[in-house]
């Protein structure tokens, strides 16, 4: 077959909007003035943005040697001396493993109750403005809220106790928990919003084979919303990466990972340390470290993780569909608060 | 099929006993969430109670030096009976509302600029560019930007546009550094606008084209189409925008921690450019810069009552963006 179909060319005339008789030459003074208003932000945006990524780079390349990756540090005022940061990134994955332990599994649950089931009504309005509010609380407040609720006797368990019989909070597994809180929206909106998406007769057919409500989420919904749930995942991880207030309350800020002993991982989980977030803050002059090379390079690392989940976002997630009110209403969704 | 599933047995065999339980399972989890929120609420409050016991209204007015009182609670007697809760945060309130409101202020007007560019102006090439920086920009966590305001733009600040005399011109009263009301709102900007921009332009996006298209034949140019048309429409969103936006700058903590002088001062405005210069400690910053004596009791329940505080501005925004986003509906529109 070689028949050839000529090219679909609109008719003259037709073309929608007219670029030249639209030329923004004619417009009057005002509308120039906030139109170059519009190009200057939009392109300061991205120049800002651009620099941000640069700058750290720049420092990152000046101050990062490879030493710093699989050193432990050391308690020291001098900067020659107080070694890597091989325990801030253990940390901080260790923290991340522990909050989506925990976030992607009540996530997906809470997402397909209200999705799925949402009875009785009151509950699941209910539930959605709370996990709304838990989405708009800022962290430090979740932080400060973890501390009461770690030292409680009944929760010992998750922390070390003094020999006084106080208990401690902090530990890997409290910060990690309320980690989880910070995550939760994430997943929560992300599945939720694929879910709806999955059209009715999908389900319908479902129940015609005989299906019940419960295996049609099993077997049919959730592997559909897969990729969603994978996007909500690494949103959270984003989050948890780069947040420090929770650390620098529920995590004890020990220059090394310290177990609480116990069975060897557990010994971990119940221990104190440090994530590179913190080590960040401890080494900026807002610590008390003051060894900004240090910092530099910390955040350096940070910033690769952020970039890397980054990328990874935009490749699997809604935000490579071509309707762009979908898209941008998916970046509304993955910007919780911010930091 | 039955209508209502969960009137039956709980236990036992059968398929429809399973179905009862899955369900029963995810609304004790929901439960348990809701749950959770509530006991962070009435924990954080009664916590706080007795700091607003103390000192009553007063707690939200000024006078004195708030940097003095925390320091005099800190090394306050031990003996329950004799705890010092006396605080008048107004400088530390003074600083939250400085800063969010500022910042939100200059964030808006350029958030509508950006969004209206990405929405109307912009070459598709510009496009592709714009929107992997703003989810970028929206990533880039707190501290890695209090490190970059600290170690790059407060030296700067301090060095160019701090005069000498200006500093000797209010020594007496506080020390002027780079570290400053004027960095923390420049970044404070910065962080907040992503969400902005991405509220305003999934609102824009969703304007029915039909509306747009209508003004554009009457011959109105595409600034004023958007101004009168799709701004418009978008307002409820706008307003949103800016809700969500305050409740986020309200709770930065590290950021402002690191880069806003961290001294609880009040700047006056009618002291000019100065006012730009001189050092706050929001509320949420203070919870951070008090980490280390939350074993002192009286300075724990202050700390919940700052807290407390942010808590239930933070609620109230949130509910003030509901209510914000609801004339959206009417159009059909998600925002």
């Amino acid at each position: 077959m070689t028949t050839t179909t000529p090219a679909l060319t609109p008719p003259a005339g037709a073309v929608r909007m007219d670029r030249k008789r639209d030329s923004v030459r004619s417009w009057p003074l005002l509308d120039r003035i906030a139109w170059g208003m519009c190009w200057t932000v939009g392109i300061g945006l991205c120049v800002v943005t651009g620099t941000i990524v640069l700058f750290m780079a720049v420092k990152g390349v000046a101050y990062l040697n490879p030493k710093l990756l699989i050193e432990h540090p050391n308690a020291s005022p001098n900067q020659a001396s107080s070694g890597g940061f091989l325990d801030p990134i253990e940390g901080t994955l260790l923290i991340t493993a522990v909050g989506i332990a925990i976030a992607a599994p009540i996530g997906v649950a809470l997402a397909v109750w209200m999705s799925e089931y949402q009875r009785p009504a009151g509950l699941a309005r209910a539930v959605e403005s709370g996990v709304e509010m838990i989405a708009g609380a800022p962290s430090v407040l979740l932080a400060i809220f973890g501390l009461a609720l770690f030292a409680r006797p009944a929760l010992a368990f998750l922390s070390q106790t003094s020999a006084g019989g106080s208990v401690y909070g902090k530990s890997f597994l409290t910060a990690g928990t309320m980690m989880s809180l910070i995550a939760l929206p994430l997943v929560v909106a992300s599945t939720r919003e694929a879910l709806m998406q999955v059209p009715a007769h999908v389900r319908e057919a479902s129940y015609a084979l005989g299906k019940t409500k419960a295996t049609t989420i099993r077997k049919v919904l959730l592997p559909s919303v897969r990729p969603s749930v994978a996007t909500g995942v690494t949103l959270g991880i984003g989050r948890i990466i780069g947040d420090t207030a929770i650390v620098v309350f529920l995590l004890g800020a020990s220059t090394r990972i310290e177990g609480a002993g116990g069975p060897p991982v557990f010994s971990t989980l119940r221990g104190t340390g440090e994530t590179l977030t913190s080590y960040v803050l401890l080494n900026s002059p807002a610590g008390e470290g003051n060894a900004h090379e240090k910092a530099y390079a910390a955040a350096f690392v940070l910033m690769g993780m952020v970039l890397v989940l980054n990328v990874i976002v935009m490749r699997f997630s809604a935000a490579r569909s071509q309707d762009e009110p979908s898209r941008w209403r998916s970046i509304v969704s993955s910007i919780p608060w911010i930091g | 099929m039955d209508r209502n599933p969960l009137r039956g047995r709980l236990f036992g065999g059968g398929p429809a006993t399973a179905e009862r339980r899955a369900e029963w399972a995810l609304r004790a989890l929901a439960v348990g969430v809701l749950a959770l929120i509530a006991a962070m609420a009435v924990t954080v409050l009664s916590k706080a109670w007795p700091s607003f016991a103390h000192n009553g209204l007063a707690w939200f007015g000024g006078g004195g030096d708030v940097d003095s009182q925390l320091k005099a609670m800190i090394n306050g007697p031990t003996e329950p009976a004799r705890y010092i809760y006396h605080l008048r945060a107004w400088p530390l309130i003074w600083a939250t509302i400085l800063t969010s409101g500022i910042a939100v202020m200059i964030g808006m007007v350029a958030s509508i600029f950006a969004a209206v560019f990405i929405v109307e102006f912009a070459p598709a090439a510009v496009r592709r560019v714009i929107d992997p920086a703003i989810r970028l920009l929206a990533g880039v966590p707190s501290v890695v930007y209090g490190l970059i305001g600290i170690l790059a733009i407060a030296p700067w600040v301090e060095h160019n546009l701090i005069s000498t005399q200006r500093k000797r011109s209010v020594v007496y009263v506080v020390q002027l550094t780079g570290a400053n009301l004027s960095v923390a709102i420049l970044i404070l900007t910065l962080m907040i606008m992503p969400i902005m921009v991405a509220i305003v332009v999934s609102a824009l996006e969703t304007v029915p084209r039909s509306w747009t298209e209508g003004s554009a034949a009457l011959g109105v140019n595409r600034w004023r189409t958007t101004m009168r048309v799709s701004l418009r429409t978008a307002r409820p969103a706008i307003v949103a925008a800016a809700v969500l936006a305050t409740a986020r700058a309200l709770g930065e903590a590290i950021m402002l921690a690191m880069v806003a002088g961290s001294r609880g001062f009040a700047p006056n405005p009618l002291d000019g450019l100065t006012f730009f210069y001189e050092p706050v400690r929001p509320l949420a910053a203070t919870i951070i810069h008090l980490k280390d004596d939350l074993s002192i009791v009286p300075v724990e329940q202050t700390v919940y009552a700052m807290a407390a505080v942010l808590l239930v501005s933070c609620a109230l925004l949130s509910l003030a963006g509901w209510a914000a986003k609801q004339p959206m509906k009417r159009y059909g529109i998600r925002a």
